[in-house]
């Protein structure tokens, strides 16, 4: 007889709960039952803005702790981790790309690049080199953010997420302040770096245009029931 | 890219203030080693400096006042004492080496000295050390009107052996009260980089009998310098005990060096006053390091969040704004040696210029080890409230550009 195992995913989750608390009420932002991800998956969140897109991001990042739940990835359980461990998780395992880049202003594209790898496996000059001219940046490594455009912004950000040779990649609203253009440029660069660099992606965005690029988009109100009764057992 | 990285980076950003407040603490440390500095070799030179003398003998006064009369050439002289005076000295037992001045008159403010040549045939101002001509000069002819002129005063008089001039009555300098009498410059000392450096040295005649002086005066001599023999402890303490106990005409300033000692006692108040202008420098600078990284926190909440997110932990950015406080205190300090150098080396021109003491203001003292050692740390700690409040940063609260 042979025994049939689903293979490992790369992110699991399991009754993931986060409330904030505002005006003396509790606000359940995110509750979600069960989600599950490939290694090298690519996957789009659908969802409007605030929906607690944001903060379901953060909580797999470990930037918030869950009230409760499980969050495991790549077999490690982020979510009973404490915070030194979580950042040194985050920071060798997942890449972040925000909607507003997140680039330090102080800081030139190579340097920011090498910040991407500074708290995690270490900084390699050439391999930072090597990503920026990857998404087309090779001749504005000493350029500051501000002497960029914001689509070369976002791919400086691009560079940054994939320095830590993450297995997975969060992308939030990531094409939020491009043109048409320069988004669907700029998508497609963070779907081919991802797949270059054999990581996972989790993109939400409310966007549809950025939705028809993804065979496989979930909306998020179908996992995160935070305005749901708990279901029966 | 390391916490170092991130430090300089930070203060790069932030040019003004931190060199605004490296500079001030550049001011307090610069000021507190100066002061330090300052105060004990000036206190080690004054109470050394003797002329190679263990006493001053003069009329009854302040000791303080005759040793400054006598062997700083500073003061006026409490008095003369009579010949017989200096001649009875002279022949005890104890005593070695018994040297007459004579004060009174001045070269356009600088002081007129009146000995005899035992002054510089006998002297050792420093252990081995004797006073020496510049090429070309000669001791002056005790019953001439001839001038050997100290270094100092030869630069800044512009006189050369051959040169004549006319002494002026009094110590201070008055041009109507010039004397009739030219004297010669036969002879310039080398540096002794003493108060000998600052006068004029004539015959002690030429004093006594300069025209004007009180003629009932003319054998008076203003003071008498002291060389005891070997045992002078018990020496000096029986002729202290001589002239300044069982008799009241006479003053006996022996040892010298606790004589000087005293007025560093007396102007000790001055010291402390400096040192606390210094450390009330020292903190209103460590307060500036606290008030201009916390200040700065607000706008940086953001770049600490984003370094948080791509997986700094909280300690190193605590770790981070500690040693970027350390640092501008650390630039500071280095400025500070600069600030020291200029302080320093204008009081040691000052001290030369009015007492003819030299200090040498780069030499080691403590104080510039322990004075950036404590500043560096006072910065330190100044960032531990910045940093507390980096620490606690809300990472995802501050993800956002806050409109």
């Amino acid at each position: 007889m042979t025994l049939r195992t689903r293979p490992m995913p790369l992110l699991e989750i399991s009754k993931l709960k986060k409330s904030f608390t505002a005006d003396g009420a509790n606000h359940c932002v995110v509750n979600v039952r069960t989600f599950r991800l490939a290694e090298q998956a690519q996957v789009a969140l659908e969802g409007e803005s605030g929906s607690g897109k944001t903060t379901f991001l953060h909580l797999i990042a470990g930037i918030l702790r869950p009230d409760s739940g499980r969050i495991a990835i790549a077999g490690r359980e982020m979510s009973a981790l404490e915070e030194p461990a979580r950042d040194h998780l985050r920071a060798t395992t997942i890449g972040y790309i925000f909607q507003t880049f997140n680039l330090l202003q102080g800081y030139t594209c190579l340097e920011n690049v090498l910040l991407g790898m500074s708290f995690g496996p270490g900084a390699d000059r050439p391999f930072a080199v090597k990503l920026l001219e990857r998404v087309g940046l090779g001749d504005r490594l000493k350029h500051y953010p501000r002497q960029l455009s914001t689509g070369q912004q976002q791919r400086v950000a691009v560079a940054r997420a994939m320095a830590n040779k993450p297995r997975l990649v969060l992308a939030d609203e990531p094409t939020g302040n491009l043109d048409h253009k320069n988004a669907r440029e700029s998508l497609k660069l963070i779907r081919e770096a991802c797949r270059e660099n054999g990581a996972a992606l989790l993109l939400v965005s409310h966007d549809r245009e950025v939705l028809a690029q993804f065979d496989n988009v979930e909306p998020f109100d179908r996992i995160n029931h935070n305005s749901a009764e708990e279901p029966p057992v | 890219m390391t916490i170092g990285r991130i430090v300089l980076k930070s203060l790069r950003q932030h040019t003004l203030s931190t060199c605004v407040t490296a500079f001030s603490i550049a001011l307090a440390g610069g000021l507190l080693m100066s002061v330090w500095a300052v105060k004990q070799q000036s206190q080690a030179t004054f109470t050394g400096v003797n002329a190679g003398f263990d006493a001053v003998l003069g009329a009854r006064g302040s000791k303080l006042q005759l040793v400054l009369n006598a062997i700083f050439h500073l003061e006026a002289s409490p008095g003369n004492l009579s010949w017989s005076d200096f001649l009875d000295i002279q022949r005890n037992p104890n005593v070695e080496l018994a040297v007459p001045l004579a004060v009174g008159d001045n070269y356009r403010g600088y002081r007129l000295v009146g000995t005899v040549p035992e002054m510089f045939e006998k002297t050792e101002y420093a252990p081995g050390q004797k006073f020496a001509l510049q090429p070309g000069g000669a001791w002056f002819d005790p019953t001439r009107r001839e001038a050997v002129v100290g270094d100092f005063v030869a630069r800044k008089m512009r006189l050369h052996v051959g040169d004549t001039f006319h002494p002026f009555h009094g110590l201070i300098f008055d041009e109507k009260n010039q004397h009739s009498e030219t004297y010669v410059v036969v002879g310039v000392l080398k540096p002794s980089n003493t108060p000998a450096d600052r006068v004029i040295w004539i015959p002690l005649v030429g004093i006594q009998r300069m025209s004007g002086h009180d003629p009932k005066a003319a054998t008076d001599v203003s003071a008498v310098l002291v060389k005891l023999k070997a045992h002078s402890a018990i020496a000096g303490f029986q002729m202290d005990m001589m002239y300044n106990k069982q008799g009241n005409r006479l003053t006996f300033a022996w040892p010298i060096g606790s004589v000087m000692a005293e007025l560093f006692d007396k102007i000790g108040w001055f010291d402390r006053v400096l040192a606390l202008v210094s450390y009330l420098v020292a903190s209103v600078a460590t307060a500036s390091i606290l008030a201009g990284i916390y200040n700065s926190m607000n706008e940086r909440r953001r770049e600490i969040a984003i370094l948080r997110a791509l997986g700094a932990r909280r300690f190193t950015i605590f770790s981070a704004i500690l040693l970027e406080a350390a640092s501008i205190s650390a630039l500071g300090m280095a400025a500070g040696f600069a600030v020291y150098g200029v302080i320093v080396t204008v009081v040691a021109g000052l001290m030369r210029a009015q007492t003819g003491v030299v200090i040498d203001p780069f030499k080691f003292n403590a104080v510039m080890l322990w004075s950036p050692t404590v500043l560096i740390a006072l910065g330190a700690l100044a960032g531990i409230i910045p940093a507390v409040k980096a620490y606690r940063t809300d990472v995802a609260e501050n993800l956002t550009p806050h409109s």
